[in-house]
């Protein structure tokens, strides 16, 4: 039994349509119970009063936004390498997600921004890097669409998202240097240290973490199998041409 | 490797296509921003690095989409690719004819074009060194974009948009290091960081660059 | 039921209905090219096996 059993688009389908129904309900429950809680149940902040039921929406989004790219950048390794094919589709597949989950981090941070450091838009550094993450999304399934061959689409893909990985990172840090942030700095994973994110908000900022991951999954598995039933209904209809 | 680079350079000369086309195209960058933002010298001043390098840029990248194009559609990229030369070699030599024709002469008339833009004194000569430091990166790069590009019919828009994010490194480097310089700060910092992401693009985006040129080829 | 959101009330309802908008709109989107794709290979493959038995 190895992991690499799941590489076959056969066995990927059905795991998945047994997982899929689970995954979905489980997204729901979390996303339910840590939003509801979060808007609902929890008290204001002494300094950013009711703003601060943001944080539940911006942090989980932004996380799983840089995340996803990672998953991508694993899969088209996985592809360039193994020649899986369920790991191209899947990269493929993850990146609208990814891109939706960086228009939200960016559009909660401007609702939060414009009320907290009196700006829509600040060129701070994480700010900024987030903006070029989105280009690179942009760029990125741009290409996809672009190339006509499946096969092509997905090793020229996986070229850009490593070469992609690496500027991202170097952009990253040129823009810390550029400029001085007014960004705080992530708290999520300092409890215990100074200054932490009080337990109010982090025991439901922590299911709506889990929400966001879960939902990331349930949506790359769902785009994952539509991606296989696009490519194998491509296959038919050619096959239909030839005859 | 020498005929081919004489080659692309004679080519992209006489076909009259990139090589006048970029630099006037920086001319333009030049005189439409002050006509934009206002004539006053102080403004002009505190944004002429950061337009320089901007315009510099944009000028490199109007002329990418020729590198490999031509060749693809007249299939001598078949040939490059079955030639003795490795293709990585094809690549960096295309990226530097390309250089060549269009970040050596941009780094040239810079000074030009900055007197335009009220440039203060000191930074001339570090819009020159930041420039010679930074293009031979921007046509990398922008060799790595074009052969992701070369099988897409009308790809000229997918590839600004390919390569404009990979371009965000060097542009900040190198128009920090003008601006540093044009204020009398110190400019080493940056002026090294920008060389080493020059130095690291050459080194290694011929081997991606070649990499996706052989997917395109097959 | 509605908690009070003081003066920053645009901020927060604006963030969670523009948030959830986006997510609601990726799902959907989801769901119905995943619909319509499986729409399409159900009758491609219908067709096919059709045309397969019916030659011999």
């Amino acid at each position: 039994m190895s992991l690499w059993e799941y590489a076959n688009p056969k066995k990927f389908m059905q795991v998945s349509a047994g997982v899929l129904p689970w995954m979905a309900g489980l997204t729901g429950l979390c996303l339910g119970v840590g939003l509801i809680w979060g808007f609902f149940f929890t008290p204001d902040d002494f300094r950013q009063g009711s703003t601060v039921k943001i944080i539940f929406l911006h942090v989980p989004s932004a996380m799983m936004a840089i995340n996803a790219w990672v998953m991508m950048l694993v899969a088209s390794l996985i592809w360039l390498v193994r020649r899986h094919h369920v790991s191209a589709l899947a990269a493929r597949a993850a990146a609208p997600v990814g891109l939706t989950f960086t228009a939200i981090a960016l559009v909660t941070g401007a609702l939060w921004g414009q009320p907290m450091w009196g700006t829509w838009w600040a060129w701070d550094p994480r700010l900024t890097a987030f903006l070029i993450l989105a280009l690179f999304y942009l760029g990125y399934i741009a290409l996809w669409q672009a190339v006509e061959d499946p096969d092509t689409a997905a090793d020229l893909t996986a070229v850009m998202c490593m070469v992609g990985s690496v500027f991202a990172l170097l952009s990253r840090y040129a823009v810390k240097f550029w400029n001085q942030g007014l960004h705080q700095d992530s708290t999520i994973l300092k409890v215990g240290e100074k200054d932490p994110i009080a337990p109010v908000f982090y025991v439901p900022l922590v299911v709506c973490i889990f929400g966001f991951v879960l939902l990331f999954v349930a949506l790359v598995l769902m785009r994952t199998r539509t991606e296989i039933r696009a490519r194998r209904l491509s296959a038919l209809l050619a096959r239909e041409r030839l005859a | 490797m020498k005929a081919l680079l004489l080659r692309d350079v004679r080519l992209a000369i006489r076909a009259g296509g990139g090589f006048g086309l970029g630099l006037a195209f920086f001319l333009l960058v030049a005189v439409l921003v002050p006509l934009g933002v206002g004539p006053e010298p102080a403004t002009l001043a505190k944004i002429a690095p950061g337009i320089l390098w901007v315009g510099a840029l944009l000028a490199c990248l109007l002329s990418l989409d020729r590198i490999f194009a031509l060749d693809f559609e007249d299939g001598s990229l078949d040939l490059l690719a079955t030639a003795p030369i490795p293709l990585e070699g094809v690549v960096a030599i295309k990226a530097f004819a390309h250089w060549l024709v269009t970040g050596l002469p941009l780094t040239l008339v810079a000074p030009v074009l900055a007197v335009l833009l009220n440039l203060p004194g000191p930074g001339y000569l570090w819009l020159v060194v930041s420039l010679l430091a930074g293009t031979p990166a921007l046509s990398v790069i922008g060799a790595f974009g074009a052969a992701l590009v070369v099988g897409v019919k009308r790809g000229g828009l997918l590839l600004s948009l390919l390569v404009l994010p990979l371009y965000v490194p060097t542009l900040i480097f190198g128009a920090e290091v003008v601006k540093r310089g044009a204020s009398g700060t110190e400019v080493s910092v940056p002026l090294l960081l920008l060389a080493g992401i020059t130095a690291g693009a050459v080194a290694l985006l011929p081997f991606a660059a070649a990499a996706a040129l052989r997917v395109n080829l097959r | 039921m509605m908690p009070d959101l003081g003066r920053y009330a645009v901020a927060v309802l604006s963030s969670y209905g523009a948030s959830l908008a986006m997510l609601v709109a990726l799902v959907a989107l989801t769901w119905w090219r995943g619909a319509r794709v499986k729409r399409q290979l159900a009758e491609v493959e219908a067709r096919q096996a059709r045309a397969t038995k019916g030659e011999p």
